[in-house]
Protein backbone atom coordinates (compact mmCIF):
# COMPACT_ATOMS: atom_id res chain seq x y z
CA UNK A 1 0.00 0.00 0.00
CA UNK A 2 1.46 3.05 -1.06
CA UNK A 3 -1.53 5.23 0.20
CA UNK A 4 -1.64 6.52 3.65
CA UNK A 5 -2.75 9.04 6.36
CA UNK A 6 0.27 11.09 6.51
CA UNK A 7 1.17 11.88 10.19
CA UNK A 8 2.52 15.52 9.34
CA UNK A 9 3.19 17.13 5.80
CA UNK A 10 5.66 15.51 4.52
CA UNK A 11 9.48 16.65 4.78
CA UNK A 12 9.35 18.76 1.63
CA UNK A 13 7.64 21.32 3.55
CA UNK A 14 11.11 21.89 4.67
CA UNK A 15 12.14 24.29 1.72
CA UNK A 16 9.53 26.58 1.57
CA UNK A 17 8.06 28.25 -1.95
CA UNK A 18 9.28 31.17 -1.02
CA UNK A 19 12.82 30.19 -1.80
CA UNK A 20 11.77 28.55 -4.87
CA UNK A 21 14.76 28.23 -7.27
CA UNK A 22 17.97 27.63 -5.44
CA UNK A 23 20.57 27.90 -8.47
CA UNK A 24 22.66 24.59 -8.72
CA UNK A 25 26.27 24.86 -7.70
CA UNK A 26 28.71 22.64 -9.09
CA UNK A 27 29.10 19.45 -7.98
CA UNK A 28 32.29 18.66 -8.34
CA UNK A 29 35.32 20.47 -7.71
CA UNK A 30 38.32 18.96 -8.52
CA UNK A 31 39.76 15.34 -8.12
CA UNK A 32 39.38 13.56 -5.22
CA UNK A 33 41.75 10.31 -4.50
CA UNK A 34 41.86 8.88 -1.83
CA UNK A 35 45.28 7.93 0.04
CA UNK A 36 47.90 10.22 -1.17
CA UNK A 37 47.23 13.53 -2.90
CA UNK A 38 49.41 14.46 -5.86
CA UNK A 39 49.14 17.31 -7.67
CA UNK A 40 45.64 19.47 -7.43
CA UNK A 41 44.66 21.30 -10.52
CA UNK A 42 45.95 24.92 -9.93
CA UNK A 43 42.20 26.24 -11.01
CA UNK A 44 40.67 24.11 -8.11
CA UNK A 45 41.04 27.18 -5.53
CA UNK A 46 39.52 29.63 -7.74
CA UNK A 47 36.48 27.36 -8.23
CA UNK A 48 33.61 28.85 -6.71
CA UNK A 49 29.90 27.91 -6.08
CA UNK A 50 27.22 29.93 -8.34
CA UNK A 51 26.12 32.93 -6.71
CA UNK A 52 22.21 33.06 -5.47
CA UNK A 53 20.31 35.61 -5.51
CA UNK A 54 17.84 33.86 -2.98
CA UNK A 55 20.60 33.52 -0.46
CA UNK A 56 21.70 36.97 -1.14
CA UNK A 57 18.42 38.86 -0.73
CA UNK A 58 16.31 36.71 1.60
CA UNK A 59 18.19 36.42 4.94
CA UNK A 60 15.18 34.99 6.81
CA UNK A 61 12.98 33.23 4.68
CA UNK A 62 10.09 32.46 6.42
CA UNK A 63 10.17 36.64 7.71
CA UNK A 64 10.21 37.71 4.08
CA UNK A 65 7.79 39.48 1.72
CA UNK A 66 7.74 41.07 -1.28
CA UNK A 67 5.79 44.33 -2.08
CA UNK A 68 5.03 45.99 -5.25
CA UNK A 69 5.55 49.90 -4.86
CA UNK A 70 2.87 52.24 -7.05
CA UNK A 71 3.65 56.05 -6.51
CA UNK A 72 6.98 58.05 -6.01
CA UNK A 73 6.76 59.56 -2.60
CA UNK A 74 10.07 57.28 -1.97
CA UNK A 75 12.17 58.18 -4.89
CA UNK A 76 14.88 59.83 -2.95
CA UNK A 77 15.56 56.43 -1.65
CA UNK A 78 15.78 54.83 -4.65
CA UNK A 79 12.64 52.99 -4.60
CA UNK A 80 10.15 53.82 -7.59
CA UNK A 81 7.30 52.92 -8.85
CA UNK A 82 7.17 49.49 -9.59
CA UNK A 83 10.23 48.24 -7.66
CA UNK A 84 9.87 45.36 -5.93
CA UNK A 85 10.39 45.16 -2.19
CA UNK A 86 11.99 43.02 0.11
CA UNK A 87 10.42 43.09 3.24
CA UNK A 88 11.93 41.36 6.34
CA UNK A 89 9.46 40.98 9.50
CA UNK A 90 11.88 39.61 12.39
CA UNK A 91 13.93 42.97 11.72
CA UNK A 92 13.58 45.69 14.36
CA UNK A 93 12.95 48.72 13.10
CA UNK A 94 15.38 51.35 13.98
CA UNK A 95 15.19 55.23 13.50
CA UNK A 96 16.00 55.98 9.54
CA UNK A 97 14.94 52.46 8.60
CA UNK A 98 12.77 52.14 5.34
CA UNK A 99 9.36 50.50 7.18
CA UNK A 100 6.14 49.39 5.63
CA UNK A 101 3.82 50.74 7.93
CA UNK A 102 0.40 51.58 8.43
CA UNK A 103 -1.10 54.66 9.57
CA UNK A 104 -4.88 55.28 9.62
CA UNK A 105 -5.92 51.61 8.14
CA UNK A 106 -3.26 52.79 5.32
CA UNK A 107 0.10 50.76 4.05
CA UNK A 108 2.70 52.48 3.26
CA UNK A 109 6.54 52.37 2.64
CA UNK A 110 8.63 55.59 4.39
CA UNK A 111 11.26 56.19 6.23
CA UNK A 112 11.04 56.09 10.17
CA UNK A 113 12.17 58.87 12.34
CA UNK A 114 12.51 58.56 16.50
CA UNK A 115 13.59 61.07 18.44
CA UNK A 116 12.69 60.58 22.18
CA UNK A 117 8.59 60.67 22.05
CA UNK A 118 8.45 62.18 18.49
CA UNK A 119 7.58 59.63 15.77
CA UNK A 120 7.38 60.53 12.18
CA UNK A 121 6.88 59.45 9.00
CA UNK A 122 9.41 60.37 6.42
CA UNK A 123 8.95 60.24 2.50
CA UNK A 124 12.05 60.55 0.43
CA UNK A 125 10.60 62.98 -2.27
CA UNK A 126 10.64 66.74 -1.36
CA UNK A 127 6.76 66.63 -2.99
CA UNK A 128 5.57 65.19 0.10
CA UNK A 129 5.01 66.35 3.92
CA UNK A 130 6.16 63.92 6.87
CA UNK A 131 3.93 62.09 8.21
CA UNK A 132 3.72 63.02 12.71
CA UNK A 133 1.98 60.98 14.94
CA UNK A 134 -0.37 62.66 17.07
CA UNK A 135 -0.92 61.20 20.64
CA UNK A 136 -3.30 58.56 20.21
CA UNK A 137 -2.98 57.53 16.59
CA UNK A 138 -1.78 53.85 16.34
CA UNK A 139 1.75 53.61 14.42
CA UNK A 140 1.94 49.60 12.92
CA UNK A 141 5.51 48.66 11.66
CA UNK A 142 4.75 45.53 9.27
CA UNK A 143 8.60 44.96 8.53
CA UNK A 144 11.60 46.41 7.61
CA UNK A 145 12.85 47.41 3.68
CA UNK A 146 15.91 45.26 3.41
CA UNK A 147 16.23 45.47 -0.44
CA UNK A 148 14.84 47.44 -3.76
CA UNK A 149 14.51 45.63 -6.64
CA UNK A 150 14.15 48.50 -9.44
CA UNK A 151 14.32 47.19 -13.36
CA UNK A 152 17.02 48.98 -15.31
CA UNK A 153 16.22 47.92 -18.73
CA UNK B 1 8.89 7.97 43.30
CA UNK B 2 9.64 11.65 41.68
CA UNK B 3 13.41 11.04 42.77
CA UNK B 4 13.86 8.15 40.67
CA UNK B 5 11.74 9.35 37.82
CA UNK B 6 13.74 9.60 34.63
CA UNK B 7 13.79 12.76 32.68
CA UNK B 8 10.19 13.87 32.20
CA UNK B 9 8.94 14.10 28.61
CA UNK B 10 7.79 17.32 27.44
CA UNK B 11 5.64 18.24 24.55
CA UNK B 12 4.22 21.31 23.04
CA UNK B 13 1.61 22.26 20.68
CA UNK B 14 1.61 25.27 18.54
CA UNK B 15 -1.60 26.21 16.80
CA UNK B 16 -2.66 29.45 15.02
CA UNK B 17 -5.63 30.89 16.43
CA UNK B 18 -8.21 31.08 13.35
CA UNK B 19 -5.50 30.27 10.84
CA UNK B 20 -7.55 30.99 7.51
CA UNK B 21 -8.81 34.42 9.12
CA UNK B 22 -5.40 35.50 10.54
CA UNK B 23 -3.60 34.85 7.00
CA UNK B 24 -5.85 37.00 5.55
CA UNK B 25 -5.44 39.54 8.37
CA UNK B 26 -1.70 39.67 7.56
CA UNK B 27 -2.11 41.50 4.44
CA UNK B 28 -4.97 43.71 6.09
CA UNK B 29 -3.59 45.14 8.92
CA UNK B 30 -6.72 47.79 8.55
CA UNK B 31 -9.08 44.71 9.30
CA UNK B 32 -7.25 44.37 13.01
CA UNK B 33 -9.92 43.99 15.47
CA UNK B 34 -12.80 43.43 12.68
CA UNK B 35 -14.81 40.48 12.00
CA UNK B 36 -13.61 37.92 9.17
CA UNK B 37 -14.92 35.10 7.80
CA UNK B 38 -13.35 33.07 5.14
CA UNK B 39 -15.73 30.89 3.20
CA UNK B 40 -15.46 27.35 1.26
CA UNK B 41 -15.08 27.20 -2.89
CA UNK B 42 -17.50 28.97 -5.23
CA UNK B 43 -17.95 30.89 -1.76
CA UNK B 44 -20.64 28.22 -0.88
CA UNK B 45 -20.30 28.44 3.25
CA UNK B 46 -18.22 30.14 6.55
CA UNK B 47 -15.34 27.47 7.04
CA UNK B 48 -13.17 30.13 9.56
CA UNK B 49 -13.96 32.87 11.33
CA UNK B 50 -11.94 35.77 13.43
CA UNK B 51 -12.40 35.86 17.07
CA UNK B 52 -14.59 39.17 16.42
CA UNK B 53 -16.72 36.79 13.94
CA UNK B 54 -17.32 34.09 16.45
CA UNK B 55 -17.64 36.80 19.04
CA UNK B 56 -20.65 38.06 16.89
CA UNK B 57 -22.62 34.69 16.03
CA UNK B 58 -21.36 31.50 17.19
CA UNK B 59 -23.62 29.77 14.89
CA UNK B 60 -22.31 31.12 11.02
CA UNK B 61 -19.95 28.21 11.26
CA UNK B 62 -20.92 26.10 8.24
CA UNK B 63 -23.88 27.70 7.39
CA UNK B 64 -24.29 28.64 3.52
CA UNK B 65 -22.94 31.93 2.62
CA UNK B 66 -26.14 33.05 0.92
CA UNK B 67 -28.36 32.77 3.73
CA UNK B 68 -26.41 34.84 5.95
CA UNK B 69 -24.45 37.42 3.54
CA UNK B 70 -27.20 40.14 3.89
CA UNK B 71 -26.47 39.94 8.27
CA UNK B 72 -23.33 39.39 8.18
CA UNK B 73 -22.39 42.76 5.82
CA UNK B 74 -24.88 44.64 7.45
CA UNK B 75 -23.02 43.81 11.04
CA UNK B 76 -19.54 44.96 9.43
CA UNK B 77 -17.94 41.51 8.90
CA UNK B 78 -15.61 41.17 5.71
CA UNK B 79 -15.80 38.17 3.67
CA UNK B 80 -13.34 36.19 2.11
CA UNK B 81 -12.50 33.85 -0.43
CA UNK B 82 -10.59 30.81 0.43
CA UNK B 83 -7.40 31.15 -0.75
CA UNK B 84 -5.36 27.89 -0.19
CA UNK B 85 -2.21 28.85 -2.01
CA UNK B 86 -1.62 31.73 0.26
CA UNK B 87 -2.65 29.76 3.62
CA UNK B 88 -0.36 26.85 2.51
CA UNK B 89 2.53 29.53 1.96
CA UNK B 90 1.61 30.92 5.36
CA UNK B 91 1.70 27.74 6.86
CA UNK B 92 4.83 26.83 5.14
CA UNK B 93 6.51 29.87 7.17
CA UNK B 94 4.42 29.08 10.43
CA UNK B 95 6.02 25.60 10.62
CA UNK B 96 9.55 26.95 9.02
CA UNK B 97 9.66 28.96 12.02
CA UNK B 98 8.62 26.76 14.57
CA UNK B 99 11.60 24.16 13.55
CA UNK B 100 14.23 26.77 14.11
CA UNK B 101 12.95 26.97 17.48
CA UNK B 102 12.51 22.75 18.51
CA UNK B 103 14.30 20.94 15.49
CA UNK B 104 12.05 17.94 16.93
CA UNK B 105 9.00 18.94 15.22
CA UNK B 106 5.65 16.90 14.00
CA UNK B 107 3.60 19.29 11.24
CA UNK B 108 -0.01 17.89 12.60
CA UNK B 109 -2.14 19.71 10.20
CA UNK B 110 -2.07 23.22 8.07
CA UNK B 111 -2.02 25.42 11.34
CA UNK B 112 -0.78 22.86 14.46
CA UNK B 113 2.51 21.08 15.07
CA UNK B 114 3.93 19.31 17.83
CA UNK B 115 7.50 19.94 19.33
CA UNK B 116 9.52 17.80 21.62
CA UNK B 117 10.90 19.79 24.71
CA UNK B 118 11.93 17.20 26.76
CA UNK B 119 14.93 18.62 28.64
CA UNK B 120 14.67 22.05 28.30
CA UNK B 121 15.17 23.86 31.58
CA UNK B 122 13.83 26.82 31.01
CA UNK B 123 10.75 28.20 32.59
CA UNK B 124 8.22 26.79 29.96
CA UNK B 125 5.43 29.69 30.17
CA UNK B 126 8.41 31.84 29.31
CA UNK B 127 9.69 30.45 26.35
CA UNK B 128 6.16 29.50 25.15
CA UNK B 129 5.73 33.47 25.06
CA UNK B 130 8.74 33.60 23.18
CA UNK B 131 7.77 31.29 20.94
CA UNK B 132 4.54 33.51 20.14
CA UNK B 133 6.00 36.20 19.69
CA UNK B 134 8.06 34.92 17.28
CA UNK B 135 5.89 33.83 15.09
CA UNK B 136 3.86 36.56 15.31
CA UNK B 137 6.95 38.91 14.21
CA UNK B 138 8.16 36.90 11.43
CA UNK B 139 5.02 35.60 10.16
CA UNK B 140 2.29 37.66 11.40
CA UNK B 141 0.11 34.75 12.55
CA UNK B 142 -0.82 35.34 16.20
CA UNK B 143 -0.66 31.60 17.98
CA UNK B 144 -1.45 29.91 21.41
CA UNK B 145 0.96 27.41 22.86
CA UNK B 146 0.63 24.10 25.21
CA UNK B 147 2.95 22.14 27.16
CA UNK B 148 2.43 18.72 28.39
CA UNK B 149 3.99 15.74 29.74
CA UNK B 150 2.00 13.71 27.11
CA UNK B 151 0.81 14.77 23.37
CA UNK B 152 -3.21 14.58 24.61
CA UNK B 153 -2.02 16.70 27.40
CA UNK B 154 -0.06 19.22 24.99
CA UNK B 155 -3.04 19.31 22.71
CA UNK B 156 -5.40 19.63 26.61
CA UNK B 157 -3.03 22.77 27.53
CA UNK B 158 -3.54 24.19 23.79
CA UNK B 159 -7.20 24.21 24.03
CA UNK B 160 -6.77 26.41 27.66
CA UNK B 161 -4.67 28.48 26.16
CA UNK B 162 -6.98 28.80 23.19
CA UNK B 163 -10.42 29.05 25.29
CA UNK B 164 -9.24 30.63 28.57
CA UNK B 165 -7.88 34.40 28.57
CA UNK B 166 -5.60 34.00 31.96
CA UNK B 167 -3.46 31.75 30.30
CA UNK B 168 -2.09 34.75 27.68
CA UNK B 169 -2.33 32.36 25.08
CA UNK B 170 0.49 29.88 26.93
CA UNK B 171 -0.59 27.49 28.86
CA UNK B 172 2.20 25.14 30.83
CA UNK B 173 0.19 22.11 32.58
CA UNK B 174 3.61 20.82 33.06
CA UNK B 175 3.86 23.68 35.97
CA UNK B 176 0.85 22.59 37.72
CA UNK B 177 0.57 20.52 40.70
CA UNK B 178 -1.34 17.72 40.82
CA UNK B 179 -4.51 19.57 42.71
CA UNK B 180 -4.51 22.51 40.25
CA UNK B 181 -3.94 20.02 37.06
CA UNK B 182 -6.98 18.40 38.56
CA UNK B 183 -9.26 21.21 39.38
CA UNK B 184 -8.70 22.44 35.57
CA UNK B 185 -9.15 18.94 34.16
CA UNK B 186 -12.71 18.72 36.48
CA UNK B 187 -13.94 21.79 34.34
CA UNK B 188 -13.44 20.59 31.17
CA UNK B 189 -15.87 18.45 29.10
CA UNK B 190 -14.27 15.60 27.64
CA UNK B 191 -14.70 16.19 23.81
CA UNK B 192 -12.29 18.73 24.57
CA UNK B 193 -9.93 15.82 24.60
CA UNK B 194 -7.64 14.61 21.92
CA UNK B 195 -9.58 12.27 19.67
CA UNK B 196 -13.14 12.07 21.95
CA UNK B 197 -15.71 13.43 19.23
CA UNK B 198 -19.21 13.93 19.66
CA UNK B 199 -19.95 9.97 19.62
CA UNK B 200 -17.62 8.86 22.37
CA UNK B 201 -18.57 11.92 24.51
CA UNK B 202 -22.30 10.52 24.21
CA UNK B 203 -21.41 7.07 25.48
CA UNK B 204 -18.99 8.56 28.27
CA UNK B 205 -21.82 10.63 29.51
CA UNK B 206 -24.28 7.06 29.99
CA UNK B 207 -21.46 6.09 32.30
CA UNK B 208 -21.09 9.17 34.25
CA UNK B 209 -17.78 10.33 33.03
CA UNK B 210 -18.58 13.69 32.07
CA UNK B 211 -15.28 15.88 32.40
CA UNK B 212 -11.87 15.16 31.55
CA UNK B 213 -10.97 15.09 35.75
CA UNK B 214 -13.43 11.99 35.59
CA UNK B 215 -11.99 10.25 32.05
CA UNK B 216 -8.33 10.45 33.68
CA UNK B 217 -9.54 8.75 37.07
CA UNK B 218 -10.90 5.96 34.97
CA UNK B 219 -9.20 2.62 35.43
CA UNK B 220 -7.42 1.88 31.95
CA UNK B 221 -8.00 -2.22 31.72
CA UNK B 222 -12.58 -0.91 31.97
CA UNK B 223 -11.62 1.67 29.42
CA UNK B 224 -10.48 -0.52 26.98
CA UNK B 225 -12.95 -3.35 27.69
CA UNK B 226 -15.74 -1.08 27.13
CA UNK B 227 -14.26 1.54 25.09
CA UNK B 228 -11.05 -0.19 23.52
CA UNK B 229 -7.48 0.71 23.24
CA UNK B 230 -7.58 3.98 21.21
CA UNK B 231 -8.86 4.93 24.64
CA UNK B 232 -7.18 3.56 26.99
CA UNK B 233 -4.21 5.19 25.48
CA UNK B 234 -5.89 8.50 25.95
CA UNK B 235 -6.95 7.43 29.02
CA UNK B 236 -2.82 6.49 29.98
CA UNK B 237 -1.82 9.81 28.51
CA UNK B 238 -4.35 12.14 30.01
CA UNK B 239 -2.09 11.11 33.29
CA UNK B 240 1.49 11.66 31.67
CA UNK B 241 2.20 8.73 30.40
CA UNK B 242 3.66 9.15 26.82
CA UNK B 243 2.12 6.46 24.18
CA UNK B 244 1.66 8.52 21.30
CA UNK B 245 5.10 9.22 20.47
CA UNK B 246 5.98 12.54 17.96
CA UNK B 247 4.62 11.71 14.38
CA UNK B 248 2.71 8.58 14.85
CA UNK B 249 -0.61 9.97 15.63
CA UNK B 250 -2.38 9.55 12.37
CA UNK B 251 -4.47 13.15 11.79
CA UNK B 252 -7.90 11.78 11.37
CA UNK B 253 -9.11 12.45 7.69
CA UNK B 254 -7.60 15.84 7.78
CA UNK B 255 -5.57 14.70 4.30
CA UNK B 256 -4.62 11.83 2.15
CA UNK B 257 -1.79 11.02 1.22
CA UNK B 258 0.05 9.20 -1.70
CA UNK B 259 3.87 9.15 -1.85
CA UNK B 260 6.94 6.94 -2.66
CA UNK B 261 10.43 6.87 -3.64
CA UNK B 262 11.64 5.97 -7.07
CA UNK B 263 13.66 2.64 -7.31
CA UNK B 264 16.02 4.65 -9.65
CA UNK B 265 16.02 8.44 -9.75
CA UNK B 266 13.79 9.75 -12.54
CA UNK B 267 14.34 13.62 -14.68
CA UNK B 268 11.99 13.33 -17.20
CA UNK B 269 9.01 15.29 -16.93
CA UNK B 270 6.97 12.03 -18.78
CA UNK B 271 7.72 9.74 -15.69
CA UNK B 272 7.05 12.78 -13.20
CA UNK B 273 3.94 12.64 -14.81
CA UNK B 274 3.10 8.96 -14.62
CA UNK B 275 4.45 8.94 -10.82
CA UNK B 276 2.24 11.63 -10.10
CA UNK B 277 -0.95 10.32 -11.78
CA UNK B 278 -0.40 7.13 -10.18
CA UNK B 279 -0.65 8.98 -6.52
CA UNK B 280 -3.30 11.32 -8.02
CA UNK B 281 -5.72 8.24 -8.35
CA UNK B 282 -4.28 6.02 -5.19
CA UNK B 283 -4.84 8.89 -3.32
CA UNK B 284 -8.59 9.94 -5.16
CA UNK B 285 -9.36 6.44 -4.29
CA UNK B 286 -8.60 6.50 -0.81
CA UNK B 287 -10.57 9.37 -0.57
CA UNK B 288 -13.79 7.73 -2.29
CA UNK B 289 -13.09 4.80 0.34
CA UNK B 290 -13.80 7.61 3.16
CA UNK B 291 -16.80 9.20 1.80
CA UNK B 292 -14.54 12.35 1.37
CA UNK B 293 -13.98 14.93 -0.97
CA UNK B 294 -10.93 17.16 -1.35
CA UNK B 295 -11.13 21.11 -1.87
CA UNK B 296 -7.26 21.49 -2.71
CA UNK B 297 -4.25 19.31 -4.23
CA UNK B 298 -0.79 19.52 -2.92
CA UNK B 299 2.09 17.55 -4.83
CA UNK B 300 5.60 17.70 -3.97
CA UNK B 301 8.97 16.42 -5.67
CA UNK B 302 12.10 16.29 -4.24
CA UNK B 303 15.65 15.13 -5.11
CA UNK B 304 17.70 13.28 -2.32
CA UNK B 305 19.14 15.68 0.60
CA UNK B 306 21.78 12.87 0.52
CA UNK B 307 22.76 13.40 -2.94
CA UNK B 308 25.40 15.46 -4.17
CA UNK B 309 23.55 17.75 -6.37
CA UNK B 310 21.69 20.93 -4.22
CA UNK B 311 18.50 20.14 -2.34
CA UNK B 312 15.07 20.99 -4.60
CA UNK B 313 12.27 19.67 -3.42
CA UNK B 314 9.69 21.98 -4.10
CA UNK B 315 5.46 21.89 -3.37
CA UNK B 316 2.23 23.40 -4.64
CA UNK B 317 -1.30 23.97 -3.80
CA UNK B 318 -4.31 24.73 -5.83
CA UNK B 319 -7.67 24.98 -4.76
CA UNK B 320 -10.32 22.88 -6.37
CA UNK B 321 -13.25 24.94 -8.36
CA UNK B 322 -15.63 22.50 -6.24
CA UNK B 323 -15.03 20.13 -3.22
CA UNK B 324 -14.30 16.53 -5.74
CA UNK B 325 -13.38 12.81 -5.32
CA UNK B 326 -13.25 12.60 -8.88
CA UNK B 327 -10.13 11.00 -10.25
CA UNK B 328 -10.14 12.84 -13.15
CA UNK B 329 -10.26 15.80 -11.87
CA UNK B 330 -7.63 15.45 -9.32
CA UNK B 331 -5.64 14.00 -11.38
CA UNK B 332 -5.74 17.08 -13.40
CA UNK B 333 -4.79 19.54 -10.66
CA UNK B 334 -1.66 17.34 -9.93
CA UNK B 335 -0.81 17.30 -13.41
CA UNK B 336 -0.78 20.63 -13.63
CA UNK B 337 0.92 21.85 -10.96
CA UNK B 338 3.74 19.48 -11.56
CA UNK B 339 4.33 21.47 -14.90
CA UNK B 340 4.53 25.03 -12.60
CA UNK B 341 7.50 23.09 -10.16
CA UNK B 342 9.10 20.46 -12.98
CA UNK B 343 12.86 21.24 -13.80
CA UNK B 344 14.91 19.75 -15.81
CA UNK B 345 18.16 18.61 -15.00
CA UNK B 346 17.28 17.15 -11.23
CA UNK B 347 17.47 13.79 -10.66
CA UNK B 348 14.17 12.95 -8.84
CA UNK B 349 14.27 10.61 -5.57
CA UNK B 350 10.63 10.72 -4.31
CA UNK B 351 6.97 12.26 -5.61
CA UNK B 352 3.82 12.63 -3.80
CA UNK B 353 0.26 13.75 -4.14
CA UNK B 354 -1.76 15.24 -1.28
CA UNK B 355 -5.34 15.89 -0.99
CA UNK B 356 -6.25 18.55 1.74
CA UNK B 357 -9.18 20.59 2.81
CA UNK B 358 -11.28 17.17 3.18
CA UNK B 359 -15.04 17.03 3.79
CA UNK B 360 -18.04 14.63 4.44
CA UNK B 361 -19.54 13.98 0.91
CA UNK B 362 -22.86 15.38 -0.06
CA UNK B 363 -24.34 18.43 0.18
CA UNK B 364 -21.20 20.60 -2.21
CA UNK B 365 -22.51 22.89 -4.47
CA UNK B 366 -22.01 22.37 -8.18
CA UNK B 367 -20.86 24.88 -10.72
CA UNK B 368 -24.06 25.98 -12.48
CA UNK B 369 -22.26 26.26 -15.86
CA UNK B 370 -19.84 24.21 -17.17
CA UNK B 371 -17.24 22.58 -15.45
CA UNK B 372 -18.64 20.04 -13.32
CA UNK B 373 -17.58 16.39 -13.47
CA UNK B 374 -19.04 15.57 -9.90
CA UNK B 375 -22.83 14.62 -12.44
CA UNK B 376 -24.47 11.36 -11.43
CA UNK B 377 -22.68 10.16 -14.64
CA UNK B 378 -18.91 10.99 -13.40
CA UNK B 379 -20.27 9.46 -10.06
CA UNK B 380 -20.96 5.98 -11.61
CA UNK B 381 -17.91 5.97 -13.50
CA UNK B 382 -15.67 6.50 -10.71
CA UNK B 383 -17.76 3.44 -9.01
CA UNK B 384 -17.19 1.21 -11.66
CA UNK B 385 -13.79 2.46 -12.08
CA UNK B 386 -13.11 1.72 -7.97
CA UNK B 387 -15.13 -1.85 -8.22
CA UNK B 388 -12.99 -3.07 -11.51
CA UNK B 389 -9.57 -2.08 -9.79
CA UNK B 390 -10.93 -3.53 -6.22
CA UNK B 391 -11.97 -6.84 -8.35
CA UNK B 392 -8.78 -7.06 -10.32
CA UNK B 393 -5.30 -5.84 -9.67
CA UNK B 394 -5.13 -2.08 -8.21
CA UNK B 395 -4.45 0.26 -11.18
CA UNK B 396 -6.13 -1.80 -13.61
CA UNK B 397 -7.91 0.55 -15.37
CA UNK B 398 -5.99 3.98 -14.83
CA UNK B 399 -6.69 7.63 -16.30
CA UNK B 400 -4.79 8.38 -19.43
CA UNK B 401 -3.26 12.08 -18.72
CA UNK B 402 -4.65 15.01 -20.03
CA UNK B 403 -4.53 18.56 -20.14
CA UNK B 404 -6.21 21.28 -17.91
CA UNK B 405 -6.10 24.47 -19.11
CA UNK B 406 -9.11 26.60 -18.23
CA UNK B 407 -10.44 23.80 -16.04
CA UNK B 408 -9.84 26.08 -12.68
CA UNK B 409 -12.28 29.09 -13.04
CA UNK B 410 -14.35 28.94 -9.84
CA UNK B 411 -16.10 31.26 -7.75
CA UNK B 412 -13.99 33.03 -5.92
CA UNK B 413 -15.98 36.81 -5.47
CA UNK B 414 -14.12 37.78 -2.23
CA UNK B 415 -10.66 36.16 -3.21
CA UNK B 416 -7.49 38.23 -1.74
CA UNK B 417 -4.68 38.39 -4.18
CA UNK B 418 -1.93 35.17 -4.36
CA UNK B 419 0.26 38.41 -2.36
CA UNK B 420 3.06 35.17 -1.61
CA UNK B 421 3.19 33.37 -4.56
CA UNK B 422 2.66 35.91 -7.73
CA UNK B 423 4.82 38.58 -8.88
CA UNK B 424 1.95 39.87 -10.36
CA UNK B 425 -0.16 39.97 -7.29
CA UNK B 426 2.18 41.25 -4.64
CA UNK B 427 1.13 43.76 -2.41
CA UNK B 428 0.72 47.62 -3.28
CA UNK B 429 2.53 49.71 -1.22
CA UNK B 430 2.38 53.69 -1.75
Amino acid sequence: MNTFHQPALPKILEVPSLNPLALPRPIYSGKVRAGQSRFPSPAQDYEQAELDLNKRLVRNPPATFFFTVSGDSMIGAGIFEGSTLVVDRSIKAKSSSIVVAMVEGELMVKRLYKRGTVVKLLSDNPAYAPITLTEGQELIIWGVVTYVISAAA
Amino acid sequence: MSSAQQLKRVFALADANSFYASCEKVFRPDLEGKPVVVLSNNDGCVVAQSKEAKALLKLWMCRPWFEIEEEALRLGVVPFSSNYELYANMSNRFMTTLRQISPRQEVYSIDESFLEMTGITRNLTDYGQEIKRTVKDWTGLPICVGFGHSKTLAKLANHCAKKQMQWEGVCDLTALSERELEAILGQLPVDTVWGVGRRLQASLATVGVENVLRLKRADPKRVRDKFGVVLERTVRELNGEVLIEMEEMVPEAKQVMSSRSFGARVHQLKDLEEAISYHASNASQRLRSKGLYANAVYIFIQNSPFDKAEYYGPSCTVALPCPTDNTLQINKAALWLLKRIYRPGIYYQKAGVMLMELVPKGGQQQELLGYSEATPKAQALMETLDRINTKYSKGMLKVASEGVENAWVMRRGFKSPNYTGDWGQLRLIK
